[in-house]
This record gives C-alpha cells, sequence and structure tokens, in this order.
C-alpha cells in the first residue's frame, strides 16, 4: 500500500497497461522527454522507451488521428490532449471520427483508444485552459467518459479504459493532481460505468463528479453536525451512466442535488435529472436542485473563480434550504 | 443496360493534360507489361460504368441524398488501386466509390449501400460518402475534408511500430491542401518517416470554387511539399500508366522504410462536384479541352495502339457491364436495412447501451 498522488497514479495506471500489452502506445506534446506538462507521465519513456512513449508537435488533430489510424489497425493507443479546452481544435476528429466509425461501419472498425485529458477549474488559468468539459463528450454518441476522483480510482479506471475495446475519454481534473490518497499495490483494474457511493445517508443524494466529490463530501460533514444526512454519490463515469446506482439512492432519500463544475445549460446533472424526474418522480419530495457555476466563461482571479465554481458553502447552504423546505 | 463508353477516336485525343507544361510532370521509371495494362483498363472501364449507373440511379430518386462520382478521374484510383498490396491500407474520401471498387470490394456491396439496401457493406449505416471494406483494406471513407490524413497517418504509424510492410494510402482533393490536417498529418509523417503515401487528386475544384482562387501556390499538393522535406511530385492523374508506375515508386519506398510521398495528381472532374451538379461554373473550354483527354479513351487509344485487339477491349467492357448490372440488379431487389440494425454496433459490445 502506498500514498500515491493523483498525478502519479495517472503514471501508475499507464504503466501497469503498457508493461502487460506492447499494444499499448502514449502519444501527445511533451509527454515523454518531459513526463508531462502536469507530471502525468513521469518515467514512462525512460521505461518504455520512446517508440512507444511518443512526444509529438503540436499538432492536435495529428495526434489523434494518429491514436485512430493505430487502434483501427490493431493497437491500442493513450493520447494525451494536454487541457481539455483543447478539444475544441480537434473535437472533429473524436466527434465525427473516433465516435462514429464502428456505428457507420456496421462493425467493421474497432476503436480501442483513451484520451486522457487535464480537466477543470479552481487553478486560476482562465476561461481558456479551466473548463470542465465533460458534457460536451457526453452528448456524443459513441464515447465513453469517465472522471476519477481519487488516486485508486485514477489507476482502475485507467486500466479499465485501456481494456475496453471502445474510445474513452478520460477526464483527469487538473485541481485533484495535487492531492492524495491510499493505492494498494499490485494489479489493479476497476469497472466503467459503475458510481461510488462515497458517503451513505438518508435525507439526500448529491451527485458529483472529479473535484467537486471532495467539496461535497466536506459538505456533508457540516450538514451531519446539523443533523442532515447527506448520501454522497462520485458519479465517475457518466457514459455508461450507472443509472441504478444513482436511481436506487434518490428512490431512497427522495431527495437529489447534482454538484456540477460546468457552466448551468446541459450539464451532466440536467440529464440525471431529467432521467430521476422521468423514472422516480414519485419517490421525490421535493424538486430537483442542481448547483453548477453559472453561464459564463470562467474569470481567472480567486476570488472571482471561487465566487462562481460550487463551493462546500453552496453546497451546505442548497441542501439544507433543500431539506427544510 | 450501361451506356457505352465513349469511344473518341485517337485523333481527337489530346497528347497531355490540357493546362500543363509538359516540363513540370514527373515521368515515373519502368513500364506497363500488357497483364497490368490490360487488368488497368479493366479498372477503369469498371469504375466508369459503375459511376454513370451511380449517376443515373440518383436522377431516379433510387441513391438518395448525395454522392459525389469520380467521372474523369478514375485513372487515380486505377493506377493506385493495381499498385497497391492486398495489406495495403485505403482512406478515401466522400468521393470514394473508385477507390472502394479499386481494392476488390463487391460492386454489389458498393451499389447496395449506395441504394440504402440491407446487402450494402455497411447495411445503410453509411452510405455513399462512407465506403468501408476492412477485409480489402479499405479502412474507410470520409467525408470531413481533412481528418483522414491524421488517420492515416494512424494507420502508418501502427505498421511501422509493428514492422508490417503496409502502407497507408490517403487519397484527397486539391481543397483538402488547404485544411490544418493536411499540414499536420504531412509534417508528422515526414517526421516520423512513416509508410504513407498522400494522393492529391488536383481536379481544379474545390467544390464550386476554382482552386486557383484560394491558394498561394500554383500546384496546391506540389508546392507545398518542400515545406515538409518532401520532393515536387506533379503527375499526369489522367494517364492510368504513369500514376501506376509513380504508385509502384512511391509505395515501394514507403514500404521499405523510405518514408512519405506527397504526390499531386491533375486530373478533372468531367461531372459536377455531387448529386445533379450540372458544373455551370467550369469553363466551357476548358471542358472541353479535358474531355479530349478522358482518362478511359486515352487508354482504350493506347492499348489499340500496342495491338490490343478490339474484340478483347469490347469483351473487357462488356464483362463491366454485366457486372454493373447484375449489381443494380441485386441492389434493387434487396429489401432495405429493417429496424433491428439501428440500435448495434455503436459499440464493440454490438449494442448501444449507454445506461444500465
Ligand atoms: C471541413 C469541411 N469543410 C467543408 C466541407 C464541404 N465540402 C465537401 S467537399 C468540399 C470540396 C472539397 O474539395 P477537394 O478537396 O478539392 O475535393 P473534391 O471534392 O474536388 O474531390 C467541401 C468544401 C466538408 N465536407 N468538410
Ligand atoms: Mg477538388
Amino acid at each position: 500500500m502506498a500514498q500515491l498522488s493523483y498525478r502519479e497514479a495517472v503514471s501508475r495506471g499507464i504503466a501497469q497497461e503498457m508493461a502487460r500489452d506492447g499494444r499499448v502506445m502514449l502519444i501527445g506534446e511533451d509527454i515523454g522527454g518531459a513526463g508531462g506538462v502536469f507530471k502525468t507521465t513521469g518515467g514512462l519513456s525512460e521505461q518504455f522507451g520512446r517508440t512507444r512513449v511518443v512526444d509529438t508537435p503540436i499538432s492536435e488533430q495529428a495526434i489523434l488521428g494518429a491514436a485512430m489510424g493505430a487502434a483501427m489497425t490493431g493497437l491500442r493507443p493513450i493520447a494525451e490532449i494536454m487541457f481539455a479546452d483543447f478539444f475544441a481544435v480537434c473535437w472533429d476528429i473524436v466527434v465525427n471520427e473516433i465516435a462514429k466509425m464502428r456505428y457507420m461501419t456496421n462493425g467493421q472498425v474497432t476503436m480501442p483508444l483513451v484520451i486522457k485529458s487535464g480537466n477543470g477549474g479552481s487553478l486560476r488559468m482562465g476561461a481558456q485552459h479551466s473548463q470542465s468539459v465533460e458534457n460536451w463528450a457526453m452528448a456524443v454518441p459513441g464515447l465513453k467518459v469517465v472522471t476519477p476522483s481519487t488516486p485508486l480510482d485514477v489507476v482502475g479506471l485507467m486500466a479499465a479504459a485501456v481494456r475496453c475495446d471502445d474510445p474513452v475519454l478520460f477526464f483527469e481534473h487538473k485541481g485533484l493532481y495535487a492531492s492524495k490518497g491510499e493505492v494498494p499495490d499490485g494489479e489493479i483494474v476497476d469497472e466503467l460505468g459503475k458510481a461510488a457511493i462515497r458517503r451513505p445517508g438518508k435525507d439526500a443524494t448529491v451527485l458529483a463528479l472529479g473535484l467537486m466529490v471532495g467539496r461535497a463530501l466536506d459538505a456533508a460533514e457540516e450538514l451531519a453536525r446539523e443533523g442532515i444526512d447527506v448520501e454522497v454519490i462520485d458519479v465517475r463515469s457518466l457514459v455508461p451512466l450507472d443509472t441504478q446506482t444513482l436511481l436506487t439512492s434518490i428512490s431512497r432519500t427522495g431527495r437529489l442535488f447534482t454538484v456540477e463544475e460546468n457552466p448551468r445549460l446541459l450539464g451532466w446533472g440536467a440529464e440525471i435529472a431529467s432521467i430521476a424526474a422521468d423514472e422516480c418522480f414519485w419517490d421525490l419530495d421535493m424538486p430537483i436542485r442542481r448547483i453548477t457555476t453559472p453561464h459564463i466563461p470562467l474569470p481567472s482571479a480567486d476570488s472571482l473563480e471561487d465566487a462562481v465554481l460550487p463551493s462546500v458553502d453552496r453546497i451546505v447552504q442548497d441542501v439544507r434550504k433543500g431539506v427544510y423546505l | 443496360m450501361s451506356a457505352p463508353p465513349t469511344d473518341r477516336a485517337a485523333a481527337e485525343l489530346r497528347s497531355g493534360p490540357p493546362g500543363v507544361d509538359p516540363a513540370l510532370l514527373y515521368r515515373p521509371p519502368g513500364t506497363v507489361d500488357r497483364p497490368t495494362a490490360l487488368a488497368l483498363y479493366r479498372q477503369l472501364t469498371r469504375m466508369r460504368q459503375f459511376e454513370k449507373r451511380a449517376y443515373d440511379l440518383f436522377l431516379q430518386n433510387l441513391v438518395k441524398g448525395t454522392s459525389h462520382l469520380s467521372l474523369g478521374m478514375e485513372a487515380v484510383a486505377a493506377g493506385f488501386g493495381e499498385a497497391m498490396h492486398p495489406e495495403d491500407y485505403t482512406f478515401a474520401t466522400y468521393r470514394g466509390h473508385a477507390h472502394t471498387l479499386a481494392r476488390g470490394t463487391s460492386m454489389t456491396g458498393v451499389m447496395g449501400e449506395l441504394l440504402g439496401r440491407d446487402n450494402g457493406l455497411l447495411h445503410g449505416k453509411g452510405g455513399s460518402m462512407h465506403l468501408t471494406d476492412v477485409g480489402n483494406g479499405v479502412m474507410g471513407s470520409y467525408a470531413i475534408v481533412g481528418a483522414h490524413l491524421a488517420i492515416a497517418l494512424g494507420a502508418g504509424w501502427s505498421a511501422q511500430y509493428r514492422g508490417e510492410p503496409r502502407v497507408a494510402v490517403a487519397f484527397f482533393g486539391d481543397g483538402t491542401t488547404n485544411i490544418g490536417a493536411f499540414h499536420e498529418a504531412l509534417n508528422l509523417a515526414a517526421v516520423w518517416k512513416l509508410p504513407v503515401v498522400f494522393v492529391c487528386e488536383n481536379n481544379l475544384y474545390m467544390e464550386y470554387t476554382p482552386i486557383g482562387d484560394v491558394t498561394a501556390v500554383d500546384r496546391p499538393a506540389a508546392d507545398r511539399a518542400a515545406s515538409y522535406g518532401l520532393e515536387h511530385i506533379l503527375i499526369d492523374g489522367n494517364d492510368a500508366d504513369a500514376v501506376y508506375l509513380t504508385a509502384m515508386q512511391f509505395l515501394d519506398r514507403a514500404r521499405t522504410g523510405g518514408g512519405p510521398a506527397l504526390i499531386e495528381a491533375q486530373t478533372y472532374r468531367s461531372g459536377g462536384h455531387s448529386r445533379a451538379d450540372p458544373g455551370k461554373y467550369k469553363g466551357v473550354e476548358e471542358a472541353a479541352a479535358w474531355a479530349q483527354y478522358d482518362p478511359t479513351d486515352v487508354y482504350r487509344a493506347r492499348l489499340r495502339q500496342a495491338g490490343v485487339a478490339d474484340e478483347e477491349i469490347v469483351a473487357i467492357d462488356a464483362e463491366a457491364a454485366h457486372e454493373v448490372d447484375v449489381a443494380t440488379e441485386a441492389a434493387k431487389a434487396a429489401p432495405p436495412p429493417g429496424p433491428d440494425r439501428l440500435m448495434t454496433n455503436v459499440w464493440a459490445d454490438g449494442g448501444a447501451a449507454w445506461r444500465n
């Protein structure tokens, strides 16, 4: 058992899979010699060599095109898009090519690839280096989408993503890279499509993702002191979505809150709210509440960014208000 | 029945592509033997007759949506198709019928896909613009301009890493040389010395706009090659022999570790861009000049000159006409894909579930 940082867990997960399977490659900007801009790929080029850990020019379309062409012809590449914001310059390859190829060819093509990317805010990087874009990906048929929130999940979900025969977008949260957690020794393989109940509770269900999971847990501790018993679920996987775990909890507590870092419109919580309204409406004791960033680009200054990302205080207040409704 | 192929007398034909300084044309080494010449002609006439039929069926509203034909441009597909090895990869565009047929794909499968029938290559889930036949090395036809150059790069990277003697060939138009993916793919293919051959079919137009009006250099692909350390290769894209010999040379070089090539094939789209586009934006004189340099006519005249008997040529044409007829009838008779196809093959498990 070791204490690993979230960023070390990324390279641990990749190393585990590259050692197991010679078809697994890693490709991206500054990932080899430099070990990654976020130092999530440190040591991998030394361990696996520069033919498997490949530094590229600033060519996001070529990076993802290379990963796609390689996946279609027998390799299992992991590609890095440094900041998730940069998906915008290669979104065609993701959405029109990678996501659709199997369906359009009625299964002639298999696309076992992973795209890992640094996602999310809290680091004062401003509107072009802070977005949470999981919901862009969630909106596209043919993509699997995961966002781990702990070092252990990073390793296990990376392994599951690499072993999956479908394309997986693996969103690392930049605000979590320095966080630490226990990671047992030996091979770790998790499962896509499974949410995790991080704190059981009976009064309300709070769903969160990535950086928001910790904030939801802190909020739950505060609320517990007031006698409000909150269940916090780490959604982890947006596609496939573990609706069973989510709906079971929502039906039991009768109250649903989502904590979403993304701007308001069409966040992942909106989809879950709609599913809950469809499928467990009669179990609900109050309207569903989404706690999100307002519908604005993210500002940079500490005071401004802190004011808009869902905070522990805001979660506490919103849940309290809902529960006493 | 298919319309008989046009049969312009040799005397009416031009000796080279209109508007191209012959001194600029790359002359590949080698000669084409007789069996190869007949194979090239067979491909040309199959493609020509298939595309004409596809056009007729579009006018009859049996081919729906859109379709982009290679009429007048068949020599590029034929030349490369004959030169490629079975294990090589084709990456085509929405204008990909001929490139797909060139790899040995069933004509019935292609026709069925155009008609949206269940006997189509993709069971109606892809359509004319996405023809794919992985079993024959056709790794897809792509309809977002430029993307497949980057994807072909990946197939080349994979072949290089696995140490397999395969070449990825990406076909694209002149218009595609102005999108970023073209430049990203060329640079990386050159840096990594990948077995990828990039083939620009310069048919003078990006959709309806003359390529010269929107491009900073005269030769949209060849003049850019130097930026990536590659040689300037402009070929006569209506001469199936020139295409074939150039393909042989650079496929072989790529296969044996010599890295990528960028080949610009000068050709002309004798039809419209897509659907029933009458091509009014094309110059009358320009079109007339290119009509005198039609790749099938040129090749037929060449075969005759080489002493191939008329009967043999007619027999090849008739065989292709029969193949087109059979494919047409089979596609017309095939049922449309049923709703059971809809929710399949989003995922590798065969299904489409996004939740439990
Ligand atoms: C990214 C993108 N932009 C625009 C289009 C629309 N479009 C389809 S074909 C085409 C012209 C392409 O010209 P060229 O590359 O010369 O190929 P050609 O059709 O002449 O074979 C355009 C603009 C597209 N499919 N993708
Ligand atoms: Mg063109």
